[in-house]
């Protein structure tokens, strides 16, 4: 094939992903987005075939079939719960995958004794470096989502200085390789070493409830891998691919930290929920009231307004279908229902909005927070299914809570706001709720699937 | 890689992220998932590489280490479009559940 002809189907891939990403951006266009793009894809690779011509397609075949079939296995068997980690492991491999190529290419360099061009070495480290951040720090985020080690973060005095001390010691390593004329295997094996371990030693020290933005991040670092190992092997295709995803991927970041009315710096350093600080308000002395699914199915069988904010809990105890069966029945009813959607419940920014499509709620039901917040005041009753941070009244007013400013939903709002919680434990980011403590919060304790089909069971007989 | 040629890839870098920025501001938090999701099995393009790698003439080092490269690739690959067009498939309207 032409080089020329190369090329120009490398664009016609990259159009393709452009176009993809587009309609990614609204609903009603996603899913053929994502099929566009991943015509894109096949696109990429069968030019990529062809222009290799004959090649050794024992290697190649094996490695797709294999590859194929682990990806596709995982991703068609996991559950819509598991999604976060899910979309962290695919990553890590993403960024693994970058990782090798750097490498094999530096490998062969080295074997043949060649010197390589100061460019050329420079974007390798990039690419070895990223590419090893990426694989560990999602192998990480993965093992604290699946909860394979503590979602809470892991700190020691002087970490900030031992990563930095590190970072450095991996800079200079990377340098030394870009200054030398010849390349030098002690310094690659250090790189690749330190970066992997630079990768888990970031993520450690993140918490849980910040994990969307850690993965959006990885994600982020997984794009500039790729477009830093088309630097190597002068690979346009790569190149624009990598950058849209880099990009791509921090905006994503961002537009979750704002929602947390955070940093980014304090995300990723701030060791978010590692102590659990009741702040200024002690929850000692005060007590919460429970109440029945008896007798609030009762409460909720003549409500005429009522508003779902669903959490983490939701997901966990896999109760989103008994949600919408519940909120069907109140709608059969005449009461009006919607669900509240705060933009990092759960652990993956829309995550929540994923889950309920799952139970076949329309998106048109699922309101953003700005939307629906000035609602609450004049809805007649507030479920509160597995939330906790993201309804914590401290964030307004109690400067020292780690979760001041943050803006949240004001289930406190409501007439009536039922908790639907396992146990008085604080939520992920380690932080007493002052929700709980209030006039018109009721405690519904237990398995929030369990509690809403009594719940089902006991409207229906009203 | 030529000095010219580093070049003519940093231009396209750098367009490229303002472009990637200039697609997604807008996202509505509905779509962030699958989003997050898509964009992840984009950055599979990395299979490009890993085929180059696995397939030129390049000696034993390069087949071996670009065989678990095209492996890493393409569980990224298969597996994001794979999860992504899962959970857009459960994105629905009611209009659209009427249809159905």
């Amino acid at each position: 094939m032409p080089p020329w002809l190369t090329q120009l189907l490398y664009l016609v891939a990259a159009v393709l992903f452009i176009v993809g990403l587009k309609r990614l951006n609204t609903p009603a266009t996603a899913r053929r987005g994502n099929l566009i793009s991943g015509a894109g894809m096949l696109v990429a690779i069968f030019v990529t075939l062809l222009d290799l011509g004959q090649v050794n397609y024992t290697v190649i075949i094996g490695g797709v079939v294999v590859g194929s079939a682990l990806g596709l296995t995982a991703a068609l068997s996991v559950q819509m719960t598991a999604m976060p980690q899910m979309v962290a492991l695919l990553n890590g491999f993403g960024g693994g995958a970058s990782m090798l190529v750097g490498a094999a290419e530096f490998l062969r360099l080295y074997q043949a004794g060649e010197e390589i061009a100061t460019p050329t070495v420079t974007v390798m480290q990039l690419s070895l470096i990223i590419g090893a951040v990426t694989l560990s720090g999602s192998l990480i985020a993965f093992a604290k989502l699946q909860e394979l080690m503590t979602g809470r973060p892991i700190t020691y005095a002087g970490q900030q200085f031992v990563n930095g001390l590190l970072f450095l010691v991996l800079v200079g390593l990377a340098g030394w390789q870009v200054v030398t004329e010849v390349p030098l295997i002690g310094p690659f094996y250090g790189v690749v070493a330190l970066a992997l371990v630079l990768g888990v030693l970031l993520v450690m020290p993140i918490g849980g409830a910040d994990m969307p933005v850690v993965i959006s991040l990885l994600n982020s670092y997984s794009g500039v891998a790729a477009a830093m190992t088309g630097f190597v092997i002068n690979n346009e295709v790569l190149i624009i691919a990598g950058a849209l995803v880099g990009s791509a991927g921090v905006i994503l970041s961002q537009l979750m930290c704002k929602a947390m009315n955070r940093s980014l710096a304090n995300v990723l350093f701030g060791a978010f929920g590692a102590v659990v600080t009741a702040g200024k308000k002690s929850a000692e002395g005060l007590t919460v009231k429970s109440i029945t699914a008896e007798d609030f199915a009762i409460q909720l069988a003549y409500a005429q307004k009522v508003i779902v904010v669903p959490g983490y809990g939701m997901a966990v105890a896999q109760a989103q279908h008994q949600a919408r069966e519940l909120a069907d029945l109140i709608e059969k009813r005449g009461g009006a229902v919607k669900y509240a959607i705060h933009p990092v419940a759960g652990r993956m920014p829309g995550h929540m909005n994923v889950l309920l499509a799952e139970a076949n709620v329309p998106y048109d039901k699922l309101y953003d927070m700005d939307e629906v917040n000035d609602e609450f005041a004049d809805t007649d009753v507030c479920l509160v299914i597995g939330a906790n941070d993201v309804v914590n009244p401290a964030s307004r007013t109690d400067t020292s809570s780690p979760i001041y400013g943050m803006p949240i939903l004001n289930a406190d709002r409501a007439r009536m706001c039922v908790v639907f919680k396992r146990s008085m434990a604080a939520g992920f980011a380690g932080v007493e709720n002052e929700l709980f403590y209030r006039d018109k919060t009721w405690m519904l304790f237990g398995d929030a699937k369990a509690s809403l089909s009594k719940l089902i069971s006991e409207v229906k007989q009203v | 890689m030529s000095t010219e040629a580093l070049i003519i890839a940093i231009v396209i870098f750098t367009l490229s992220t303002f472009l990637g920025v200039e697609l997604i501001g807008r996202v509505p938090p509905t779509l962030h998932t699958p989003l997050m999701s898509g964009a992840n099995a984009v950055s599979g393009i990395t299979i490009v590489g890993a085929l180059i790698i696995a397939a030129g003439d390049r000696g034993w080092i390069s087949t071996y280490l670009g065989f678990v490269a095209i492996v890493f690739a393409m569980m990224n690959v298969a597996g994001g479009y794979a999860v992504t067009d899962r959970m857009l498939a459960m994105f629905k309207t009611k209009e659209t559940e009427k249809k159905q």
